[in-house]
């Protein structure tokens, strides 16, 4: 279980003073204390623990008993998963399956492409000299005040028609509209102030020896981009590609706005906001959904704990 | 799963087409991003002289100008325009969607909700992260402890909600219960429970459940390390000043943190104002549960009332501005004095 002592392990890293820790620790101890971390363990994981459970039981039993009755006639099907994920029912016409597509395709590009243009930024703000250069990243961290709700509808206006001064188009209607491109770009715009800021604190603490040593030997700065920078600043780029996939796969509100509810563009989570009323009182199969939903994050979660951590602590400021 | 597929070839096949279909737009997309700047970086990188450096800060730095330009900062400055005109855009209507937002009884509702909610689910939810973070250190096993409290924070809102949703469930008392909580308090004598998402007040602070169960792990995280950075030579000072238990924690460990432990209550909060995805799937807003961010959308893309809607868009920005300024001063305090 190596990923479940990940929190430990970084938490520990932020320093090396051992034993007042452990002072401070016999302190406070107490069998009172111990009794409380247990339940409240216990209480933060039960809920989802009754998700899973319910998920695999039959649609008669979960519709008449609670779920904890399970365990006194265990009867286990995968038939709502196969009802969820390809037929539907109750009125809902898809199953879930394109949807599951659909988070996985906005979700690559969502973070690929914002890791890709804020290293950029960062490194032209962290090593190329010009004038201004505070400025700009100070604009561009400050700009976290910004909530999205803010953004919403002139980037929809824009997505659906362009953007127009009186009457001469500044941007043309590209037809964006249903397809991947509205999400893929909003996703992009609104992590590029925490992306950039993280990044470049990263960036910025590369030994200048290296740099002026790849100056001295020709290479410009295109090439110290791509051959220093970015292996060099790998760690912290993955810790954030964590940070944005999780936040991107679960977004709601973006994927709400920008790609209705159609199963040709709509993400996973806003199709399970839909299901969530449609289903009604069907919870063997909105369980199931939402553990589908789950799976994803919660594998990415306990595998890469450590850098999910990392970057957590970094910047725990996200607008 | 693959099982499920095999047993039905039509929907195997009409998965796999639309799986291809979909898979081969985002390898088009990311070829097509990658591409491009490939290109550019080569083009650009063969320029030598006086030109290069202002080239190297346009290629590098203009893609996030651009997109923060038009994903950020013109959308704010056109939506606070909007907010002064009619709910069609159609002509000037000054201050009124302001004094709609503020003088209508139901927003009124809904900016109480609001206040409700800032004050209580991020208190809690700090104050349940600190105590787990001081508490858990000595016990076997912390890690599993620490992973399982901290592990709602990767499921999804929407997510959350229904495990939610499923617990809060209510049958009449003279059914079997299916949710968790009536089932509960049925067996500890309460013979007839509301029917919990219908009553209000109570339904707005079981909607804060959610909240507090997703964020408790987060504020537990940084604080821990908070406490775990505090200088030995601190706790030893305060050591053999007597100092012990209670005492040692409110007189060293709680100042020691306190600038980390505001900046995650700020944190937070700053969650906790423009939640929207809870209250969407647990009640649409009704039973009065409404808050700010969710009659924003309700507002704007339901009603398609753009200049109340943005009205109250920038409310939610006036609100999150102080506690998000207050977080960045003191990151940057931070980072300088490192």
């Amino acid at each position: 279980m190596s990923s479940v002592g990940a929190v430990e392990a970084v938490t520990a890293e932020s320093t090396r003073d051992e034993p007042p820790a452990k002072l401070v620790r016999r302190t406070f101890s107490n069998p009172i204390a111990s009794t409380l971390i247990i339940v409240l363990t216990i209480l933060w994981t039960v809920p989802t623990f009754g998700l899973l459970v319910t998920s695999f039981r039959p649609a008669e039993q979960v519709a008449t008993t609670g779920w904890w009755t399970a365990f006194v006639h265990p009867t286990l099907t995968l038939s709502n998963y196969h009802t969820v994920l390809f037929v539907g029912g109750y009125g809902v016409s898809n199953g879930l399956l394109p949807y599951v597509i659909n988070s996985l395709a906005i979700t690559i590009p969502g973070t690929v492409f914002p890791l890709v243009i804020a290293s950029m930024a960062a490194y032209a703000l962290a090593w190329v000299k010009f004038k201004g250069s505070d400025i700009v990243f100070f604009t561009i961290f400050a700009l976290q005040v910004v909530p999205l709700q803010m953004a919403l509808i002139p980037l929809l206006q824009l997505y659906s028609g362009g953007a127009h001064i009186g009457s001469v188009a500044v941007i043309p209607n590209l037809h964006l509209t249903g397809t991947y491109w509205p999400l893929w770009l909003s996703h992009t715009m609104f992590a590029m102030p925490l992306a950039v800021f993280l990044l470049h604190n990263f960036i910025a603490q590369l030994p200048r020896e290296l740099m002026e040593a790849a100056q001295v030997d020709g290479a410009g700065h295109f090439k110290i981009f791509r051959t220093i920078v970015l292996p060099l600043a790998a760690p912290a780029i993955a810790s954030f590609a964590i940070f944005q996939f999780l936040w991107v796969w679960n977004d709601l509100l973006v994927g709400l706005t920008f790609a209705g509810g159609t199963p040709a563009v709509a993400p996973l989570i806003a199709r399970l906001n839909q299901l969530s009323g449609s289903y009604g009182s069907h919870w063997e199969l909105l369980t199931a959904g939402a553990f589908i939903s789950m799976l994803v994050p919660l594998a990415v979660f306990f595998a890469l704990q450590r850098y999910f951590v990392r970057g957590l602590l970094a910047g725990s400021v996200k607008g | 799963m693959t099982t499920a597929i095999l047993a039905d070839p039509v929907l195997a096949d009409s998965g796999l087409t639309d799986f291809a279909s979909k898979f081969g737009q985002v390898i088009a997309a990311l070829a097509i991003f990658l591409g491009v700047l490939g290109l550019i970086f080569f083009a650009a990188g063969r320029a030598t002289g006086r030109l290069s450096r202002p080239l190297a800060v346009l290629v590098f730095l203009g893609p996030a100008v651009l997109l923060l330009l038009i994903g950020l900062v013109i959308p704010a400055v056109r939506t606070i325009y909007l907010s002064l005109k009619s709910d069609d855009s159609s002509r000037f209507v000054g201050v009124k969607n302001y004094d709609w937002a503020f003088t209508t009884s139901t927003i009124h509702q809904v900016l109480i909700n609001t206040a409700e909610w800032i004050v209580v689910a991020p208190l809690l939810a700090t104050g349940l992260g600190l105590a787990v973070a001081l508490l858990v250190d000595r016990l076997k096993r912390q890690a599993l402890y620490k992973s399982l409290i901290f592990m709602p924070m990767a499921i999804s809102f929407v997510g959350a909600s229904i495990i939610w949703k499923f617990v809060y469930d209510a049958r009449d008392p003279s059914q079997p219960q299916v949710g968790l909580l009536s089932q509960v308090v049925i067996a500890l004598g309460w013979s007839h429970p509301p029917n919990w998402i219908l009553s209000h007040p109570l339904n707005n602070f079981l909607l804060m459940v959610i909240l507090i169960w997703t964020q408790t792990g987060f504020a537990m995280v940084v604080l821990s390390a908070a406490i775990k950075a505090i200088p030995n030579e601190i706790v030893e000072a305060a050591r053999m000043d007597g100092a012990r238990g209670r005492r040692l924690l409110v007189w060293v460990t709680i100042p020691m943190i306190r600038s980390t432990l505001i900046v995650v209550l700020a944190t937070v909060m700053i969650t906790t104002l423009k939640i929207f995805d809870i209250v969407r799937t647990m009640t649409g807003g009704n039973f009065g549960t409404q808050v700010l961010a969710n009659e924003m959308y309700s507002q704007s893309f339901t009603e398609f009332n753009y200049g109340r809607g943005s009205a109250l868009a920038v409310i939610l920005f006036v609100a999150v501005l102080p506690l998000v300024g207050y977080n960045i001063v003191q990151l940057r305090k931070e980072r300088s004095t490192k």
